[in-house]
């Protein structure tokens, strides 16, 4: 399994540089690709969009390459992605999550004798847009996707009581922009529902002593374009708790993201993660850079 | 780091909200007034007119067009749907797109010269958003949906 993320992430790289630099970024309107989230997928920061990466319009092709870096009290992550976007109709993506654990490198050392200090994770994600346009339709754009993850370092999510390695999620989500709708500005509200056995996204293994089955949470996100340059907004993700080892808290944001053209995007934010791993209260810096081709 | 980063977010939407209570009050008349009525929107359209002749997504659907009478009709219309005192002439949206199979790609590729061409005439983002949001019902006319 691991042979085929592999290869899959090969591909979609390959695929990524094989654009050529010079060519026309796809027809679709300022930012309407959204951002890189940090499973790969066209969103915000945390949760998937039902919009489609980079900027192909319904004749072209578009992808995105990525890497963002959070850094809270005790963790910091760092994630490179890249994808591809087939006629604004499928989008295939890959990202790398590494995830430095500093401050449990000693938790884990006195408590379970493990000698790690960061742990990784492919997800490979495939996205389809079912119906509608985010900007053009009444009732918005709906899409579904998955991702799957496959976790590298397995020693630290197996030892506190994860299930599995591996874990697919699968969602669906609706994006729509209304149209001056605060102030003369747009506003983008997105609204996903993923079904996941994933332990702090995957990070931590899939499945736990406490639950072991697929839950469904809920996902969303409200943004303001204050030009088409500028959007601010915040996210919310739910998260379920699978693991008696430490509880898991959902995930929030505030975010503001800088789309000059089409080609660049720049998304800082504020994280707040909750609990992670026994330790508590994870907040911090979020900051992402993305170039779309 | 994080205290000025929340207050730059907090400043944004406090910014925008300022603006709120004048955008209320507006009624029809004053999106047709800040697209500079009827002269400024025909500016508009006349640089709208010279994008279109250089992009190669859509140029070829306006080979062969009466360029003063396209010009009349579509500042006509903008005018009439930004509330100002104009009556639109021309035929409708599917009727005139019929035989078009007007593409995403091409929708998406005049939006955005209307945009580039609403900011090169000084519109405010504001008026720019409220005509486009006005636009988008003629968008199942136009792809003949």
């Amino acid at each position: 399994m691991r042979k085929c993320v592999n290869t899959l992430a090969a591909g979609c790289l390959a695929l990524a540089s094989a654009a050529p630099a010079t060519a026309d970024v796809g027809s679709r309107l300022w930012a309407t690709g959204g951002v890189t989230s940090i499973e790969g997928s066209a969103g915000g920061g945390l949760s998937p969009w039902a919009l489609l990466n980079g900027y192909a319009s319904d004749e072209e092709w578009g992808g995105t390459v990525t890497v963002s870096q959070a850094k809270t009290d005790d963790y910091s992550l760092s994630v490179t992605g890249a994808g591809v976007t087939w006629q604004n109709r499928i989008e295939l993506t890959f990202a790398r999550q590494t995830l430095d654990l500093d401050s449990l490198v000693f938790t884990l050392k006195n408590g379970f004798g493990l000698e790690e200090d960061e742990l990784v994770q492919d997800v490979v994600g495939l996205k389809v847009r079912l119906a509608g346009d985010v900007l053009y339709s009444p009732w918005g754009q709906w899409s579904a996707g998955l991702q799957h993850k496959q976790n590298r370092e397995y020693t630290v999510p197996e030892a506190i009581g994860s299930e599995d390695d591996t874990g697919t999620d699968f969602y669906i989500g609706g994006s729509k922009l209304f149209f001056a709708a605060i102030a003369g500005r747009n506003l983008l509200v997105n609204g996903t529902v993923r079904a996941t056995k994933a332990n702090q996204g995957g990070l931590l293994g899939f499945g736990g002593d406490k639950n072991n089955s697929y839950e469904a949470m809920a996902e969303g996100s409200v943004s303001l374009f204050l030009t088409r340059q500028w959007l601010v907004g915040a996210e919310y993700r739910q998260k379920p708790d699978n693991l008696s080892f430490a509880t898991e808290d959902d995930w929030w944001d505030v975010f503001i993201a800088w789309v000059p053209d089409r080609r660049v995007s720049v998304t800082a934010a504020w994280v707040n993660l909750g609990d992670i791993a026994t330790l508590k209260d994870q907040t911090g810096a979020y900051l992402s850079l993305q170039a779309s081709f | 780091m994080r205290l000025s980063l929340l207050m730059l977010v907090l400043a944004s939407i406090v910014l925008g909200g300022c603006q709120t209570a004048n955008d209320s009050r507006e009624t029809s008349p004053a999106l047709y007034e800040q697209l500079g009525k009827r002269t400024g929107i025909a500016d508009i359209v006349e640089d709208l007119l010279y994008l279109i002749v250089e992009d190669d997504r859509i140029n070829e659907h306006f080979a062969g067009v009466d360029v003063e009478q396209f010009h009349t009709n579509l500042t006509d219309q903008l005018c009439s749907i930004s509330g100002g005192p104009c009556t639109y002439t021309g035929r409708g949206m599917r009727e005139s797109h019929a035989d078009m199979n007007i593409t995403d790609t091409e929708f998406n590729a005049l939006a955005e010269n209307l945009i580039l061409a609403m900011e090169a005439n000084g519109v405010p983002t504001s008026a720019q958003n409220r005509l486009i949001g006005r636009l988008v019902p003629l968008y199942p006319g136009i792809r003949n949906l």
